[in-house]
């Protein structure tokens, strides 16, 4: 039996960098892993061509893009946590409009900040009985937060009486929507922000490593010692909490609070987490790639509309590009 | 060492539903032996690891751990008491590196206190170190950066083997750990069996393999449908009279 020296042997276990990289990249998935940023470059390319005249590059509507795909993208990162916990999250939406109202409602007295932390609060309170029922009752989570989407559209509807609170406080407004750093719309900061703690949280922090691990085999994770019910609460608490986010940057925009903001949120969330690399079943998530998702959902918004569909057709072409997309992606997904 | 047994398990008994999987079931496990837990499909030899594991709660009976009693509530707990287990089915963390199965929920953090907190990962020190110990180990596997779903069956199951035997605990359990791996592989986890064993290792090895049972098993306990039919020292038998208690047709009472 011929057997490797002991030092060669490890010195296989470090390859350099770029052959490590090489490696992985091979083996990871090749080409597959970045079928979300070629379709960006794709999609982008072709409206900038057919809708040159429509004003598609100009900077202002591009600023538009990356304020719509903000809300998306926000909640895109929370979802690629519960999705690769193995769970779903169908409340998002109506946590958007409840975090809303809370913030309009507790601004004007209490200040911005109180304004914000209140959202996030209430809106963390929601993934906490979202995961606590699921993970208590044993209750499936798409059962669960679809109940949950009920309660909480019903609550943020009888707050007001259907009507918008209005926000009339300019930091809140300028921090989270409307105003920005000299050129630079702080909601595309919000996004680049919230997406590299999304990033270090999956990649380089345990809780990420067991998010992985509990969605990818139970079994094994709860073998290996780890608390899969804890693991999949905190990735519902996530969720939710980044949806609240969401609500907090559309009230900003907007200076309002309203029972029906994010309301038709979910699809285009779920669609963007989905496009960018997130295993609807868990086990496999990306944040850069749930973000590029976002930025994409918007850019097909944008794009159908400065084409000139009407609603109605904008909502079945949305629909039909949906599928597509989200059903390539699973079949490269089940490839590698 | 201590005089005691590294673990004894008295009277394990445990039901699923209607189907007694272990009915007063003892073994025991000595520091420096390997004890060979055989039976047929469904005689109950996962359960009683999974009892031990703390994965399953028994019905009945006493688990003794280096003389102590204790109550295996966890996994985490089992881990705790000094009790490594490769299952026969729960192993690795496909999407997960190498690195990161082998320290899975085990994880080096950096940055301090902090970092402790947040749980910042030291990936560069856990791969450093998993270099070393597959290296001591005599497991190659061709990068540890690789996702271990992408690795071969071999591979894996020797990244779970390794995850097992890495951290120089006193009891290691192995169900079925060569049942996917070629010949060459089987030989380097026999022999790194061995070497825990030449450690003073105690350590449990189900197998189906009666040739590796009198290559590197000192005792064997011998499972048929739930209870307990021998209990035999390996010099002293023959592989038919393996075979014979494990078909039921002999026991030694
Ligand atoms: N989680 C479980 N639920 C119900 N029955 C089980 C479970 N685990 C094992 N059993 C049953 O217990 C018996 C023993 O199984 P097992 O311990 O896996 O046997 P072995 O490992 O010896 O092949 C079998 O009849 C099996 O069907
Ligand atoms: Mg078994």
């Amino acid at each position: 039996m011929t057997r490797k020296s002991i030092s060669e042997q490890a010195s296989a276990g470090l390859p350099s960098p770029v052959e490590a990289w090489i490696d992985r990249y091979r083996h990871n998935g090749g080409l597959r892993q970045y079928v979300v940023y070629l379709a960006f470059a794709l999609i982008l390319a072709t409206f900038s061509i057919i809708l040159h005249d429509d004003g598609f590059l100009s900077s202002s509507n591009l600023l538009n893009i990356g304020r719509q795909a903000a809300p998306i993208a926000v909640m895109a990162v929370g979802m690629a946590f519960a999705l690769a916990a193995g769970e779903i999250d169908l409340s998002v939406g109506s946590v958007v409009a409840l975090s809303s109202l809370v913030a309009a409602e507790i601004v004007g007295n209490h200040g911005f900040l109180a304004g914000a932390l209140a959202a996030l609060g209430a809106s963390a309170l929601v993934g906490i009985v979202n995961g606590l029922i699921t993970v208590k009752v044993r209750i499936p989570s798409f059962l669960v937060t679809l109940g949950m989407l009920g309660i909480i559209s019903g609550i943020a509807r009888n707050w007001n009486d259907l009507q918008s609170l209005p926000i009339r406080n300019d930091r809140f407004s300028g921090i989270f929507g409307a105003g920005g750093l000299g050129p630079v719309s702080s909601l595309l900061i919000w996004i680049i922000v919230v997406g590299t703690i999304g990033h270090i949280a999956l990649h380089h922090l345990r809780w990420g490593r067991h998010v992985l691990s509990t969605g990818a085999d139970r079994d094994a994770a709860n073998a290996a010692g780890i608390n899969t019910a804890r693991v999949k609460i905190s990735a519902l608490v996530v969720s939710a909490t980044a949806a609240g986010f969401a609500g907090i940057l559309l009230a900003g925009r907007l200076s309002i609070g309203r029972h029906d903001l994010g309301e038709d949120y979910l699809l285009t969330v779920i669609a963007a987490v989905v496009i960018g690399g997130t295993n609807l079943f868990g086990g496999r998530a990306s944040i850069l790639g749930a973000v590029t998702g976002a930025l994409i959902m918007a850019m097909l918004n944008n794009g159908l509309i400065l084409m000139g569909l009407e609603v109605a057709d904008q909502l079945i072409a949305r629909g039909v590009i949906i599928i597509l997309a989200v059903a390539l992606s699973m079949r490269e997904a089940k490839e590698s | 060492m201590s005089s005691a047994p590294a673990l004894v398990a008295s009277g394990i008994s445990k039901a699923f539903r209607a189907v007694q999987a272990l009915d007063d079931v003892s073994i025991e496990l000595q520091h420096g032996r390997v004890t060979a837990l055989l039976g047929d499909n469904g005689a109950g030899k996962s359960t009683l690891v999974k009892c031990i594991s703390g994965l399953y709660q028994p019905d009945a009976g006493h688990i003794f751990v280096q003389g102590t009693e204790h109550r295996i509530s966890s996994s985490r707990h089992a881990r705790e008491l000094g009790i490594e287990t490769v299952h026969q089915t729960l192993s690795v963390i496909d999407p997960l590196d190498v690195a990161e199965n082998l320290f899975l929920n085990r994880e080096h953090t950096r940055g301090g206190w902090l970092g402790a907190r947040i749980g910042l990962l030291d990936k560069r020190r856990m791969r450093q170190e998993c270099a070393s110990t597959l290296a001591r180990l005599d497991i190659r596997i061709p990068s540890l950066r690789r996702s271990v779903g992408s690795l071969s069956g071999g591979q894996r199951q020797a990244v779970a083997i390794g995850r097992a035997v890495a951290w120089g605990q006193q009891i290691v359990l192995l169900d079925e750990p060569a049942a996917a791996l070629g010949v060459e592989q089987t030989q380097r986890v026999l022999d790194l069996i061995i070497n825990l064993r030449d450690q003073g290792v105690a350590v449990l090895l189900i197998t189906h393999n009666m040739d590796r049972v009198l290559a590197v098993c000192d005792q064997a306990v011998v499972l048929y449908q739930g209870r307990k039919c021998a209990e035999v020292n390996v010099p002293d038998v023959t592989k038919d009279d393996l075979v014979s208690y494990i078909t039921g047709a002999r026991g030694t009472g």
